[in-house]
């Protein structure tokens, strides 16, 4: 896969859709592309977190450690960001990744990801629009959950 | 040492002082000849009006009569006055090389003497004297003394018999002319030396001011860290300023001085002619000087002024050398060096500690009085495995530094097995007993040779010469005995396997990596020995078994798993993983002919793109690349981390390959040859699997290879030594073991790849039996200047390794771990004790709980010992040792 066809990728993944193409194209190329095998951990809950990931291909497992054993929370397609929490707060990972088949990431590191914040404002707007987006969904969610607990 | 340089030289050379001396003295009718000929020459022979023989031709008082012609007779004088030439200027060019190697010789006793002095210094008194201090001290300072030392008494006598002999020569001639020409001399003999004394005070000044300078260079090296971080620069720039000021100062003032001495005394050589002038002038007028007489008397002046200025510039330079002398000599004396005797009395054989050692009272005081140890007293069986416990200020180091006798005690004694420990000579305390401190420090050698330091007390080995090289040798050595210094052959072996415990080399091998492995270094120099490379003919059998490992390698790449990690090396095939550069290449570059980052200024690079028609696509490539580049990183501030990180073309050239792009759009003639090489060579540093720019197709990748293939078939001979060119069946001399082993280009975007690929060829390693082979290639690893290019860990492991190695009676650690991770304390210990089962240990401990594995605790408190027994004992006993313990 050629530059240009992960700017169009990165295009598509809602926290980078309004940057423009040529900082998609810094941000591809200053990247690393990184391939998993099945099963093979991007991370472990618990670690110290250095970067992001992007998934481009294949499918991502996201693995809770709870009382009652590992517990999988969600799967991750393609599009989606991972790992982004970890870095944006300074907090260990807050999740095992795992691969659930074939994987292949574009891997943002911490620094790269505050120096392209910290250039580029306008990924800061974007990523706070997204936050901000997330954040919102959460607060329904929530006000929902209180509203059955309640009714 | 000798308090003034004479004595210093009358010492070491007055046999050669005498011999020259006498030389000189043979020398002097031949120079009374050379002076008076021409007088003969011009008074007797050249006359006109053919003076009939026979002549007479005085030497010495005496006459000898010549019955010959005129003209035969001026011959004669004149062949005799060249052949006069000839001997004298033989005789000074004798002299000068006898003085220059008399002088050379004593320099090189001085400065072995003064190195062998700074091996046994006191170790406090480093505390006191810089390296900065000592180093221009024995190479600088002492310098200009090995040319004086060839003129101390030569000079004196040869320019003042010169003198003398010039102005008893003027003085026969005329007895008023001749105290003329003296008159003078005791006027500069006196207000010289008075103006003199005030130079030699500011020559003093200036040394030490000097060595200050030095001392403060020093110092800032080491505390880079320290400027850097505290921003202090700017202080240390004032502080440096401030110290050449004052040189500056002194300097020039010295200047003034001396060059007003050299004006005075130039004002009064030129008086005396004056006198010659007036005073023979009229004389030859009144008739009671012939001219002849007045030329030679003026002639023997001229030369009177040349063996006088020598004479001065000898006080001058005695009276600096002087002063250089007794100041270096003054910083070589210091209080309690230890006495010569004991450091090179060599003993015969390993003659092993046995019984107890015993301290009894000791007490140590620094020079001001302030007491860290005081009445310590214990023993133990040597062979005991013995802790030493105490908080920080309990003097526990100092107790270890004292125990090795690297620092001596100010009172009481140690004894192990019944001699007084401050009587031993080093080669039992350097072999029998080992230390090792916290703070380790390597020699720049490799690793495996600093471990053998340890093992190098004396030659054992002779080195073989053969041949031209013997005699060589011998003279070297001879000339070594002259001098007094060492004549131990640095070149022979010195490596004791005996002190090993070994039989010869391949078991010391074996033993060196058991000791690595007891000190936790075996990781380490197993990896260095992966990135190390061999001479694959001096190793032929390294070599081959490195290429089995690549064999079986290989068979492990039909896995696909494998296979994925690693995209090996095929002459037929392109990398993806590998540059342009590389690809071409298609091997390793030795030397810089080739250097892989600017491969393509190389012309015959140029040649081969030619020949395969790729120059025009390269440069079309470059302009994409610099294009890429331009949009990409073209809003960044210069500097930006990415530029380094990832970009082709460097901040600063940007804006240069913005106007280039700009002349290469107005087609090809718009650019210069520069601008083409410019464009050229970024396509080099593209690699496929990891710029995903898209540049390199598979059709592009089909012409590179043919651009391989040219490369290599058409290398001149004379670049041939220039490339190691990737052969599956070889063995690469410039690539390390590991890049031997794998053949191959790790590929990109394969998470973990590195690990893994370090996993797999650990894996082979130990299939084929090659861990050892690799950690010998490791050994070779460079340790750099103090050690640098090791961690301080891996350091303090070598250091503890070398002090296994050679098996000593007792072995004192001196807080040895303390710098190291828990896990490599813990084992280092365990292996330690348990290797040196029936050997005896004394460990400063900086954990206190280790105390338990140890037969015997002392434990300390403000310089005193408070308790000493069993860990059993002395947990329960409720005293220090508890407290110590519960505090963690």
């Amino acid at each position: 896969m050629g530059l240009q066809e992960e700017v169009e990728l990165l295009r598509n993944i809602p926290l980078f859709a309004k940057i423009e193409p040529s900082k998609l194209k810094l941000l591809a190329f200053t990247s690393e592309r990184l391939t998993y095998s099945e099963q093979e951990i991007l991370f472990e809950q618990g670690d110290v977190g250095d970067s992001a990931y992007i998934i481009i291909g294949g499918e991502a497992d996201i693995v809770v450690n709870t009382p009652g054993g590992p517990l999988v929370v969600a799967t991750l397609k393609q599009n989606e960001i991972v790992g982004e929490i970890a870095i944006l707060c300074d907090v260990p990972r807050t999740a095992t990744v795992r691969a659930k088949t074939e994987l292949t990431t574009l891997r943002i590191t911490k620094d790269l990801f505050f120096s392209l914040v910290i250039e580029f404002p306008q990924i800061a707007v974007e990523i706070m629009r997204e936050l901000a987006h997330r954040l919102e969904q959460t607060t329904t969610r929530l006000r929902e959950a209180v509203a059955e607990a309640q009714g | 040492m000798e308090k003034s340089i004479f004595k210093y030289i009358l010492r070491y050379s007055k046999s050669q002082q005498i011999f020259l001396l006498c030389v000189i003295l043979a020398f002097y009718p031949f120079l009374f000849i050379t002076l008076d000929l021409p007088k003969i020459i011009v008074n007797r022979a050249i006359k006109s009006g053919g003076a009939e023989g026979p002549f007479d031709v005085p030497i010495f008082g005496f006459e000898i009569s010549l019955d010959v012609e005129q003209i035969t007779y001026l011959l004669i004088l004149s062949f005799s006055y060249l052949g006069l030439v000839f001997i004298t200027g033989g005789f000074k060019y004798y002299i000068s090389v006898y003085k220059g190697r008399l002088g050379e010789r004593l320099l090189r006793r001085l400065r072995y003497q003064l190195y062998s002095r700074i091996l046994r210094f006191p170790t406090p008194h480093f505390k006191k004297i810089s390296q900065g201090e000592l180093i221009p001290m024995i190479t600088a300072e002492v310098e200009p003394l090995g040319g004086f030392i060839g003129i101390a008494f030569a000079d004196p006598m040869f320019f003042g018999g010169q003198l003398v002999l010039i102005l008893g020569y003027i003085l026969l001639q005329d007895w008023a002319l001749g105290l003329a020409a003296a008159a003078l001399i005791p006027v500069q003999g006196y207000v010289i030396p008075r103006l003199q004394k005030k130079v030699n005070a500011l020559g003093k000044q200036r040394v030490q001011n000097v060595r200050r300078l030095a001392d403060h260079l020093g110092e800032s090296v080491s505390s880079i860290n320290e400027i850097h971080s505290n921003d202090a620069a700017k202080l240390e720039m004032s502080r440096f300023a401030d110290r050449l000021g004052t040189i500056y100062d002194i300097r020039y003032d010295i200047y003034r001085r001396k060059f007003f001495i050299k004006f005075l005394n130039n004002f009064i050589d030129k008086l005396t002619p004056f006198f010659f002038f007036s005073i023979g002038g009229y004389l030859v007028i009144q008739g009671g000087l012939t001219v002849g007489a007045l030329v030679a008397v003026l002639n023997a002046y001229k030369d009177l002024a040349s063996p006088w200025k020598e004479l001065l510039m000898w006080y001058q330079q005695k009276e600096d050398v002087r002063i250089k002398y007794e100041q270096v000599v003054e910083q070589f004396e210091p209080q309690g060096m230890l006495e010569e005797e004991l450091q090179h009395t060599e003993t015969e054989g390993p003659s092993p500690i046995k019984g107890d050692l015993i301290v009894s009272n000791i007490g140590l005081a620094d020079e001001d009085g302030v007491r860290s140890l005081e009445g310590i007293s214990f023993d133990a069986p040597v062979v005991a495995h013995v802790a030493v416990v105490g908080d920080g200020g309990s003097g526990k180091t100092d107790l270890g530094l004292v125990l090795s006798r690297l620092v001596r005690q100010t009172s009481g004694t140690i004894t192990i097995g019944g001699v007084d420990l401050t009587q031993m000579p080093e080669a039992i305390t350097g072999r029998r007993i080992a230390y090792v401190g916290s703070n380790a420090y390597l020699q720049a050698f490799s690793v495996g040779d600093n471990l053998l330091y340890g093992l190098k007390h004396k030659p054992i080995q002779p080195a073989e010469y053969e041949g031209a090289e013997d005699g060589k040798n011998k003279e070297k050595m001879a000339e070594a005995r002259i001098t007094g210094n060492s004549e131990n052959d640095y070149l022979a072996d010195w490596v004791d396997l005996q002190e090993a415990g070994v039989e010869d080399r391949e078991a010391l091998n074996r033993r060196l990596i058991e000791t690595l492995t007891l000190a936790d270094m075996d990781d380490d120099v197993y990896r260095f020995g992966l990135r190390g490379v061999i001479d694959p003919e001096k190793h032929p059998e390294v070599a081959s078994r490195i290429m089995a490992a690549r064999q079986a390698m290989r068979e492990r790449f039909t896995d696909p798993a494998v296979a994925q990690l690693i995209e090996p090396f095929s002459a037929d095939a392109y990398n993806t993983n590998a540059s342009v550069a590389e690809n071409i290449l298609f091997g390793l570059p030795v030397g810089d002919a080739f250097d892989l980052e600017r491969l393509a200024e190389h012309p015959y690079i140029r040649d081969v793109l030619d020949k395969v028609g790729l120059t025009d696509d390269f440069l079309e490539m470059g302009k994409q690349v610099a294009q890429t580049m331009l949009e990409l990183f073209a809003d960044l501030p210069p500097g930006h981390e990415f530029f380094e990180q990832f970009s082709f073309i460097e901040s600063d050239d940007l804006p240069e390959f913005q106007i280039i792009l700009g002349r290469a759009s107005r087609g090809p003639e718009g650019l210069t040859d520069d601008d083409r090489l410019q464009l050229i060579s970024l396509p080099f540093k593209l690699i496929r699997a990891r710029h995903r720019l898209d540049l390199v197709d598979d059709q592009m990748m089909q012409r590179i290879l043919e651009a391989r293939h040219t490369f290599a078939e058409n290398l001149p001979e004379d670049l041939r030594d220039n490339v190691a060119f990737f052969d599956s069946e070889t063995y690469n001399a410039a690539a390390s073991l590991q890049d031997n082993i794998l053949f191959g280009k790790l590929s990109y975007g394969q998470a973990q790849a590195e690990n893994k690929v370090g996993a797999l060829v650990g894996e082979v390693v130990d299939d084929l039996d090659l861990r050892e082979t690799v950690m010998l290639t490791g050994l070779d690893f460079q340790a750099g200047i103090g050690g640098a290019r090791l961690s301080q860990g891996q350091r303090q492991k070598v250091v503890i390794a070398r002090s296994l190695l050679r098996q000593p009676d007792l072995l004192i650690l001196n807080e040895a771990t303390a710098t190291l991770d828990a896990v490599s304390q813990n084992r280092i210990m365990e292996n330690i004790l348990r290797v040196r089962r029936d050997q005896g240990v004394v460990w400063i401990l900086n954990r206190v709980p280790d105390a338990q594995q140890f037969s015997k605790v002392v434990v300390l408190k403000s310089g005193r010992v408070l308790e000493t027994g069993t860990y059993d004992e002395l947990i329960t006993a409720g005293g220090e040792f508890q407290t110590l313990l519960e505090a963690g």
